[in-house]
């Protein structure tokens, strides 16, 4: 490699690394102060550890609390995944395989919640809520969070069935399968990408979701994650190695499933921005 | 649309027949349920915060004190809503010039699929997939003035320790240096993804022209990525707009109220004080915000396309 080549890549390398550690600096400070004593996080924020000190990460582990928010969570965002893939895959396929009278004023009017901002309603909502009798419930969260979703999860789904062959559908409705069956005899089981990018991101939306826990749920039974971090933090105010090893392991399990299921979330992103 | 489904249009005579045919009942089974979900949780609440924006309200009961436009001439003679409104348009502003632009520079950096690459771009995507309230609270410790990382900083410096999130004129530049730090990822990789589908040929054809590095992206890489660009920036806009959880860790909106975005002054000044019409008025403004960027989104897209 010539020197007039070399130069320019080895700044890029430079800059590289220097997001990098913008990146990840936080993350490890983070990682890092949950081992090390509340003295020794005053010393030296960053570095590792001088003594792997366990006992903030276990006793969080063996705090009944801290299973509970994440139980919490866990239920939430799994019946938001499961809830938006029925109801946006039904509603995508109809508007995919069946034109009638109205089609296309529903598909635009289903499609505006893309247009603004979740919190715009958010009171009206909670009112909403409450007179259902829904409030401090899980349906309380997993009911909205799946209406706000539908935009973009209809948008994805139906992107995806327009692509599938048509003729699939022709030999099978000469062969006389109506179209609700076919929608589950072939439809479903040929789309398992889409059914997967639209699950991931149904489930980290909801995984991370503040603002609609926030307002909808009160018991501390109930509590969410990213409320129980916040009560948490509330309570040891002083004490960030604490409350730097409860982010810690909240954040650890939302890598690993980033790092398992990236090729859909990145599917998702480009199809759902790019295309739409 | 398919043939099949214009054979069945032809058959079927009347509009019973219709409903009982296996189209009819994949539409009455199959659409209500997103239709009544979307209805009751999005269009619903839209409307009645319309509606309740014209009322004093606490919540309960149901709104008898009609006060007209009396909420929305509160909000609009408050000075923090004021100071919400412009620390929103400086979230914007670095989202759409200081954001953007690294994105789009570190996409070019990396957007070719080696294996190097492929770690980086994963690296820098990793801020946006973690909870938001995590990051801010990370971050919060970051910025701690007595046991953070910047007291450290300073003291090494050998400067007393500044507290940055207490400071009102460093608060919110805090904020946006997070906000930078969780979404530039995600800007970065609709970048990758649209220098990906760039055919190589007209690479290869400037370059042989004698095409610099830079003329190349200048003239052939950033125009013909420019729909992912407007992409881009309309998810800054509306990511602006809708800004909560980062803040609510970070500084509460404090101090002395200096650091509010739109949805934060909606939710402390609105929920947290149980003044339902007032707070409905600021979010029928943010919607009418919301609406007016789709809009000019929409007319800009239409005039790139013809």
């Amino acid at each position: 490699m010539t020197y007039a080549r070399l130069v320019p890549q080895l700044a890029r390398l430079a800059i590289l690394l220097i997001v990098v550690t913008f990146v990840l600096g936080p993350l490890t400070v983070a990682v890092f102060g949950g081992f090390k004593t509340n003295g020794e996080l005053l010393a030296s924020p960053f570095g590792l550890p001088s003594h792997w000190n366990t006992e903030f990460y276990s006793a969080l582990l063996n705090d009944p609390g801290f299973w509970k928010y994440l139980g919490n969570s866990l239920i939430i965002s799994l019946s938001t995944v499961v809830l938006t893939l029925i109801v946006a895959a039904a509603a995508a396929y109809v508007f995919a395989q069946i034109r009638f009278f109205g089609s296309r004023m529903m598909m635009s009017y289903l499609l505006a919640g893309l247009v603004f901002p979740f919190a715009t309603a958010i009171l009206p909502l909670f009112i909403k809520v409450r007179d259902f009798g829904l409030l401090d419930s899980y349906w309380a969260v997993i009911l909205p969070q799946t209406a706000f979703g539908l935009s973009l999860s209809i948008l994805l789904f139906k992107t995806f069935f327009e692509q599938l062959p048509k003729e699939l559908f022709e030999a099978a409705y000469v062969e006389g399968c109506g179209y609700i069956r076919f929608f589950w005899r072939f439809t479903l089981p040929l789309s398992t990408p889409i059914l997967a990018t639209v699950g991931v991101f149904a489930f980290v939306q909801s995984w991370n979701n503040f603002l609609l826990p926030l307002v909808v749920i009160n018991s501390r039974e109930l509590f969410t994650w990213p409320l129980g971090m916040m009560q948490f933090r509330g309570e040891f105010l002083v004490e960030w190695n604490r409350v730097l090893a409860f982010i810690t392991l909240t954040i650890l399990p939302a890598v690993v499933f980033f790092i398992a299921a990236q090729k859909y979330i990145v599917a998702g992103l480009t199809g759902g921005a790019v295309k739409g | 649309m398919t043939n099949a489904a214009n054979i069945r249009t032809r058959k079927s005579h009347s509009i019973i027949a219709d409903l009982m045919s296996s189209k009819g009942q994949a539409v009455l089974l199959m659409l209500p349920p997103a239709l009544l979900l979307f209805t009751l949780f999005v269009a619903l609440p839209l409307f009645d915060a319309a509606y309740y924006s014209l009322f004093k309200w606490n919540g309960y009961g149901t709104p008898t004190d009609f006060v007209g436009l009396d909420n929305f001439r509160q909000v609009l003679n408050h000075g923090i809503f004021w100071q919400s409104v412009r620390n929103t348009l400086i979230v914007l502003a670095v989202s759409l010039f200081i954001q953007l632009p690294l994105a789009l520079g570190l996409a070019l950096m990396i957007y070719e699929k080696t294996p190097a690459n492929t770690l980086f771009r994963l690296v820098f995507f990793l801020p946006y997939i973690l909870a938001e309230i995590a990051s801010g609270l990370i971050w919060s410790f970051v910025f701690d003035g007595n046991s953070g990382v910047a007291s450290a900083v300073f003291k090494s410096l050998g400067m007393d320790p500044v507290f940055i999130l207490a400071d009102r004129n460093w608060a919110f530049l805090a904020i946006t240096l997070v906000v930078v730090w969780k979404y530039f990822g995600f800007h970065m990789m609709i970048f990758v993804a649209a220098l990906q589908s760039v055919p190589k040929e007209l690479l290869e054809a400037a370059r042989l022209e004698g095409a610099k590095r830079w003329e190349v992206v200048r003239f052939v890489q950033v125009p013909l990525i420019g729909a992912a660009i407007g992409v881009s920036a309309f998810f800054a806009v509306v990511g602006s707009l809708q800004l909560f959880d980062v803040v609510i860790p970070l500084t509460n909106g404090g101090p002395s109220n200096s650091t509010h975005t739109i949805v934060t002054y909606l939710y402390s000044f609105g929920l947290t004080r149980n003044r339902i019409g007032f707070g409905s008025a600021v979010g029928v403004l943010l919607f009418i915000a919301a609406v007016g960027v789709s809009i000019f989104y929409q007319s800009q897209t239409n005039k790139r396309s013809k």
